[in-house]
């Protein structure tokens, strides 16, 4: 395949069986390999897209400042199309998050800003959005509530997965700005009548979640519950085990928030083959493990790893 | 073989300290009438008039209950429930936002 440019490359990413771990014949999983994009996540389409609509709408301009709070991966695919097209770029990132990602930033040319880990990605955004108001020429994309990351899916990830699954029964993403789920999901439910929308959410330790007062909660703009059909929420060691299943049965090397979506995969799949009904359950491979070799969740027993994502964004 | 129930730190000051407790029920809403009988205070602190408080989330094997049928979820043994706090802020959306 040839492409004029790395950027042009973007998208179009195979969809591939997993014939051992699909529980039989009539119920089967599939995955997204959205880690074949150009930086490697499935990032790379919101970003390209929020990036081309502000320049389209004139409010991003050669020589201006993007800001963005991230963890990571917006951060990385963002810092690339922003040093192709010229402009600086400025992320508001939670120290806890792996030291792979800090470096890739750093080398795509980012600017760093850490935020208390404590208070996560609520931290990140809360910090971004009072950076913005101390610098009113920055551009915030603004990834939570910015409608071209959840149209990047409804317009290129959705139809993608129709066209190579038009059998489809069941869609399974990562929740977290809820893009790709809204975009997908909403694509889908307009297209497969009985389609599921299932959401993987990582459950973080007390750690993570335990200085934070219950009504600080923040909620994407970008979410609708209603496009979702299921919710399930994946702590840290079925996450890491189905990392691990991924790739001792199917050889696919992928992060660890993929693991918490094949869990709830298996799930849906799991209810099928109860309910004694045939499923097509197509999942996305958020991107690949690379990134999170350092956080130990590849190596040694279950415990162990569960032990040193403690405290950890591991998704 | 009963259902095993997770209960947060939040709430385990109504369970001993334990970190988990059994319990039995065809549907999610027996479970915790069967859980109260020996963890009085528990009901209150998980439901409302019937329905489930806002600020708590409960899962059954990873699934939140509220995209099943609520406290009429059907259980069963072997099972696994989660209670947790809700920290997004009752059934709203991600507790903390991607990559």
């Amino acid at each position: 395949m040839r492409y004029e440019s790395l950027l042009d490359s973007l998208g179009r990413t195979p969809l591939v069986g997993l014939p051992a771990l699909s529980p039989s014949p009539d119920v089967r999983l599939w995955a997204k390999l959205e880690d074949r994009n150009p930086t490697g996540s499935v990032k790379d389409r919101p970003a390209l897209r929020m990036i081309e609509a502000a320049e389209a709408d004139g409010r991003l301009t050669p020589g201006c400042t993007i800001l963005e709070p991230t963890s990571g991966n917006t951060g990385i695919s963002l810092a690339m199309a922003a040093t192709l097209k010229g402009y600086r770029l400025v992320c508001v990132m939670p120290e806890n998050t792996s030291e792979e990602r800090r470096q890739l930033l750093a080398m795509w040319g980012a600017e760093i800003i850490p935020s208390p880990a404590a208070g996560g990605s609520n931290e990140a955004v809360r910090i971004a959005k009072g950076l913005t108001h101390d610098n009113p020429s920055w551009v915030m994309l603004y990834q939570y509530g910015n409608p071209g990351n959840a149209l990047a899916h409804y317009e290129g990830t959705g139809p993608e997965l129709l066209e190579d699954l038009p059998e489809i029964t069941h869609f399974v993403a990562g929740l977290g700005t809820t893009g790709t789920l809204m975009g997908v999901g909403r694509f889908l439910r307009e297209k497969v009548p009985g389609i599921s929308v299932v959401a993987a959410e990582p459950r973080y330790g007390e750690l993570v979640y335990g200085l934070r007062n219950l009504d600080e909660g923040f909620v994407p703009e970008l979410y609708d519950e209603s496009v979702l059909t299921s919710r399930f929420s994946v702590g840290p060691r079925d996450a890491v085990r189905r990392t691990r299943e991924l790739l001792q049965l199917e050889g696919i090397f992928a992060g660890i928030s993929t693991g918490a979506v094949v869990h709830a995969a298996l799930g849906m799949a799991r209810k099928a083959v109860e309910a004694g009904e045939p499923a097509q359950i197509a999942f996305v491979v958020a991107d690949a493990g690379w990134k999170y070799l350092s956080t130990g969740a590849y190596e040694g027993t279950l415990d162990d790893a569960e032990e040193r994502l403690e405290g950890q964004l591991w998704a | 073989m009963a259902v095993e129930v997770r209960i947060p730190t939040i709430l385990r000051q109504y369970t001993g300290g334990a970190k988990t407790v059994e319990g039995d029920g065809a549907t999610l809403s027996a479970l915790i009438d069967d859980l109260e009988t020996r963890h009085p205070g528990l009901r209150e602190r998980l439901l409302d008039d019937g329905a489930l408080r806002k600020f708590v989330n409960v899962y059954l094997n990873d699934e939140d209950v509220r995209f099943l049928d609520g406290p009429g979820t059907a259980v069963s043994d072997g099972d696994a429930v989660t209670v947790l706090p809700a920290v997004a802020g009752g059934s709203g959306a991600a507790t903390r936002p991607g990559r």
